[in-house]
């Protein structure tokens, strides 16, 4: 219930909310957890195996209990911690793992069965018979067992990501970054200071401390307010630095507030990758509870959250408070409790030697033994220092087992904590991560004077390091610095189940068991039990489980360690991390110049690699893409077409050795080529294989321009400057790629010629342009490239021009192709046209394939070395056996071929043993009325004339073939030349 | 993870592109033999500590380099242009 006064709220502003579709209220400044508390809602969740109820159990990220699904369809968000989940006005939570009710939930039958349902129950249980596992057993304990769910619908939910550098990251704004951040900030650094908490001052937002005279609340936020006008400090709020990775880079989770994330167009979180020269980690620690029988009941809360709702919400967990613990926060605690007017029913203190100087019921050397109620706590069971056991009626149990340094992104990059006897807990080494100093808390630092104290030390040792002089910095206000004063307590022995991991149901038992069925090693136990593997990741139970372990085992905790921290310090969504790729976002897209013009004319744009090319350009009475495919292919061979081919890639290479070495990455010669002339290359991987193909210019005598295919544009330029940088150093050379330059453009048929006579500004003729020609030409006054190559084995020609003037060339090019009785053609028909003449693409320069194989041999010069020849010449690669490239023909009954169909001999079964090769690529000629196709097949070449098999077993499709040469249509070439 | 291009400074690591061992700068001559050229294309060492890499700074300034590392601490030793370094240098 709310107090009448007091807490960091702001009661001029009354927020309505709902929670399981009941209305309630709350101020400005509430998280759903403290709200719902300040209602008297007690019962929050349900637990992930047994269903038992739960209610909040701490007041920060690492909550293990409330959990609760927020928003509807695409928006909607499971597994919201209640207390990071800042009340705004409207929101509507529901609780998650219960059904039909939170209140009645009708799995809380298997807390019943419980005894049953120890470690280890899956493996061992649901074993037999095999396949129910998957139909019968998984879905059903899925169902059983589980976490909030998402809704089904696209995520409508907008999420951004960004990068930031910094000199020093301080992670954490409570008294340790806020003090590292001032100094290191005055010193002239660039600082982010990244808190997860919507407010800074961490734990000083949660106690009455005073510092340096004033409340520790309000030293906090002039502080915060300070840094934030500096210019070189960011303040980050609501921001959970959730890794340390590599080289000083970090990722961070921020969420938007609320009224933010509403405005149209904004993202609701933020994942930043911040790259921080030097790093403070200033995380704090977390509290820690205390294993007994039913330690789990609603209204058992950490003595340090029940503080923070006292304090900073200005809420009572309860209206009789037991406190219970082993260090002197416990006694803060029935103070501040006391300070609130809150019943304070006892404070049992496990220390024996402990003293107490408040006015309430003390119990040193007791402990709380057990806990009595049904949703809610009614009633701790005490054990006294005397033997004597009693009941206390309470409705709300404060815990406080000690603190956990929160050293996990001190240890993300593999290296453990070590074990401070003195505190009873884990505390960073130095130099854990390259660059981070920890302070405060997480270094061991337990009173604000401390915090302070090592907060200056880390920055001061940061701003060493980055050789920036710290001016003398004021010394740290004035701060409480009582001693911490702990007596390690993990369990209390006693019937009846004691939780260590509240979100997975992992009990003291459960660990006890893994021990004693030999599962030691802590990893391990974490396995057979899933301790820790819960959401919250173990941040409340890791320690408190190995110290069973370390009992069960009979080691020490330092012996026993720890498991492995790894990222992310606290869920983040998978659509942060990688938000913005999706849909358009997910890939670049490539746009060539013909783009807009081609989808004005009904072309269906396909991708290829990130370009996007047209398939076919349909006509009006065409319905089918393959009628104007056809048209398109007769254009070509009847009288001229026109394709934009700009999306291959273009190589510029110059310099004294540019000749040299493209003899050395190509197959075949190119030194030897005239100036004006064009070359078709192979180049082959150092391995051997075929890695691309396509044809070279030489424009002058140490200028040269390649041409890749589109698939292998980056591939091959990536190679080439592997060639050049790390195998031919010295080398004369320099290249870059031109792709994007360059508008080209292929004009192809019997009357390519006269169509580009119309647009060039002086005409061409067959002497001075013979088949593989190239050079300058001028197209309405601009200068272009011209080069006399065909992919059609029509008579053709590419013509480049500078690419701001694609557009236009293109819209002129196919006009004047449509006045000739031609047109434009798309990747269809160029598939069709060089099927026909046995040109290969990817299809077959598949990666797996030789130069041998596909019938090349011969571009592989004997007089020189290049890349891929030795490996070519293994034994293995030069087997007649191997599958080698044919063409091939339908001769029976069912005419289709089809890509991917396997080969056999006719008398063989079509069974994988028996396959002697397969389809690569298919097409239906239209020029030669039947279907056509290129393949593989073993003794390839020595086989033109015989029948094969197609098998094709996923399209159910059978169709006997003749074995051709590659070419089908004008063998000799006599069409490209004339 | 971030590499100093010794032409643009430190920079994340998507801005590279990863090729493998160092190996692949020791060429053998053609006539080296079968084995020579089975070392050189296909059999690779896996060390825990210090290792060299080939990296190209290909969404950068197009530099391949010489990247050593330690695979068990992560930490960056250096990095120098291939076109300068040799293996084993």
């Amino acid at each position: 219930m709310r107090l009448s006064r007091g807490g960091l709220i702001d009661r001029d502003r009354t927020l309505r909310f709902s929670f399981d579709g009941r209305g309630y209220e709350g101020f400005a400044g509430d998280t759903l957890a403290s709200a719902l508390l300040a209602n008297g809602v007690r019962l929050m969740g349900r637990s992930f195996k047994y269903h038992r109820p739960r209610g909040v159990m701490t007041a920060g990220s690492e909550e293990p209990n409330a959990l609760v699904t927020a928003g509807t369809g695409g928006r909607q968000e499971p597994n919201l911690r209640a207390t990071m989940l800042e009340l705004h006005e409207g929101v509507a939570a529901r609780s998650q793992n219960a059904w039909p009710s939170l209140d009645w939930d009708a799995l809380a039958l298997n807390d019943l069965f419980a005894p049953f349902f120890g470690a280890g129950f899956y493996y061992k249980t649901f074993m037999w018979p095999r396949g129910f596992w998957e139909k019968v057993y998984e879905p059903l304990i899925r169902r059983a067992a589980g976490l909030g769910a998402l809704s089904g619908a696209h995520d409508a939910v907008i999420y951004e990501k960004a990068h930031a550098h910094c000199d020093l990251l301080v992670i954490g704004a409570g008294p340790a970054g806020l003090m590292a951040a001032r100094d290191a900030a005055r010193a002239g650094a660039d600082v982010i200071v990244a808190d997860e908490d919507s407010v800074p001052g961490g734990r000083l937002n949660a106690e009455t401390e005073a510092v340096a005279g004033k409340p520790g609340h309000v030293w906090a936020r002039e502080m915060a307010a300070e840094l934030a006008a500096m210019d070189n400090v960011r303040l980050m709020t609501r921001t959970t630095v959730t890794g340390a990775y590599d080289q000083g880079s970090y990722g961070a989770l921020e969420r938007l507030p609320a009224d933010v994330a509403a405005r149209p167009g904004a993202p609701r979180e933020c994942f930043w990758r911040i790259v921080a020269r030097r790093t403070v980690l200033a995380a704090g620690a977390l509290e820690r509870p205390v294993a007994f029988a039913g330690n789990d009941r609603p209204g058992i809360m950490m003595a340090g959250a029940v503080r923070a709702y006292v304090n900073r919400w200005a809420v009572a967990p309860g209206r009789c408070v037991v406190v219970f613990g082993n260090n002197d926060g416990a006694h803060r605690t029935a103070s501040d409790l006391l300070a609130a007017g809150v019943h304070v029913a006892a404070l049992i203190d496990s220390r024996a030697d402990a003293r107490c100087d408040l006015d309430v019921p003390f119990h040193p050397g007791a402990r709380v033994c057990g806990s009595r109620g049904r949703k809610a706590l009614e009633a701790v069971e005490v054990a006294f220092a005397s033997g004597r056991r009693d009941k206390i009626q309470a409705d709300c149990l404060a815990v406080s087992g000690g603190w956990n340094p929160t050293v996990h992104l001190a240890c993300h990059m593999g290296r453990r904590p070590e074990w401070d006897d003195g505190i009873a807990a884990f505390v960073p080494r130095a130099g854990m991560v390259p660059g981070m100093w920890t302070a405060g808390a997480c270094a061991g630092a337990m009173s604000t004077h401390d915090c302070f104290r090592s907060g200056a030390e880390a920055a001061r040792g940061a701003l060493d390091d980055l050789g920036l002089k710290a001016p003398a910095a004021p010394a740290p206000p004035r701060a409480e610095e009582a001693p911490y004063r702990i007596a390690p307590l993990w369990q209390v022995p006693g019937k009846g189940r004691a939780w260590l991991d509240f979100l997975n149901d992992v009990t003291v038992k459960d660990v006890a068991l893994a021990a004693r069925e030999n599962f030691r090693s802590v990893e391990h136990m974490k396995r057979y039990t899933t301790q820790g593997m819960a959401p919250d990741q173990g941040k409340n139970s890791n320690v408190n489980a190995l110290a069973v372990l370390a009992d069960a085992t009979g080691r020490t905790i330092a012996e026993t360690g720890t498991t492995t921290f790894r990222p992310p310090y606290v869920p983040v969504p998978i659509a942060a991390m990688g938000a913005g790729a999706q849909g358009q976002g997910f890939a670049p897209r490539r746009l060539t110049t013909s783009h807009t013009a081609s989808q004005a004319m009904g072309a269906p744009m396909i991708e290829a690699g990130l370009w996007f090319r047209p398939s076919f350009f349909p006509r009006a009475g065409e319905s089918h893409w393959r009628q104007s495919c056809d048209r398109e292919v007769a254009h070509v061979r009847q009288a001229v077409g026109v394709t934009d081919v700009s999306t291959l890639g273009k190589i510029d290479i110059q310099g004294a050795d540019a000749g040299r070495f493209l003899d050395f990455v190509y197959t075949n010669t190119f030194s030897t080529l005239k100036a004006g002339r064009v070359r078709y290359g192979l180049m082959l991987r150092e391995d051997g294989h075929v890695m691309d193909d396509g044809t070279t210019a030489r424009l002058g005598a140490d200028h040269y321009v390649m041409t890749t295919t589109t698939a292998a544009a980056g591939q091959v330029m990536r190679h080439l400057e592997f060639v050049h940088q790390c195998l031919c150093p010295g080398w004369d050379l320099s290249m870059i790629s031109v792709t994007e330059q360059w508008a080209q453009f292929a004009v192809a048929g019997p009357k390519s010629r006269a169509l580009l006579d119309t647009v060039l500004d002086a005409p061409i003729d067959g002497d001075a342009w013979p088949f593989m020609a190239c050079g300058p030409v001028r197209v309405g006054g601009v200068d272009a490239r011209l080069f006399r190559i065909s992919f059609s084995g029509e008579h053709a020609y590419e013509l480049a021009v500078p690419v701001r003037y694609g557009e236009s060339l293109f819209g002129q090019l196919v006009a004047r192709a449509e006045d000739m009785g031609g047109g434009a053609y798309g990747m269809e028909a160029l598939n069709v046209l060089r099927l026909e003449k046995g040109l290969l693409t990817h299809a077959e320069l598949h990666g797996r394939t030789t130069a041998f194989d596909l019938g090349l041999e011969r571009m592989l010069s004997p007089k020189k070395d290049c890349i891929g020849k030795a490996a070519a010449a293994r034994p293995g690669l030069t087997d007649p056996a191997r599958e080698r490239l044919v063409g091939l023909k339908p001769v029976g009954a069912i005419k289709q071929l089809t890509a991917g169909a396997h080969l056999f001999d006719e008398a063989d079964a079509a069974t994988r043993e028996n396959a002697r090769g397969y389809v690569t690529s298919a097409a239906f000629s239209p020029t030669l009325g039947h279907a056509i196709a290129l393949g593989f097949l073993s003794h390839g070449p020595e086989r033109h004339g015989d029948m094969v098999r197609m098998v094709d077993h996923l399209r159910g499709i059978e169709t006997l073939c003749e074995v051709t040469p590659p070419t089908f249509f004008d063998p000799d070439g006599g069409r490209a030349r004339d | 993870m971030r590499i100093t291009c010794p032409i643009c400074g430190a920079r994340d690591r998507r801005e590279f592109y990863y090729q493998g061992a160092a190996v692949a700068l020791d060429r053998p001559l053609p006539e080296a033999g079968a084995q020579a050229w089975d070392d050189y294309l296909h059999n690779r060492d896996n060390p825990a500590g210090p290792t060299r890499e080939l990296w190209q700074h290909e969404a950068g300034c197009g530099a391949w380099l010489v990247v050593a590392r330690d695979t068990a601490t992560h930490e960056m030793l250096g990095a120098e242009l291939a076109m300068t370094a040799r293996e084993g240098a």
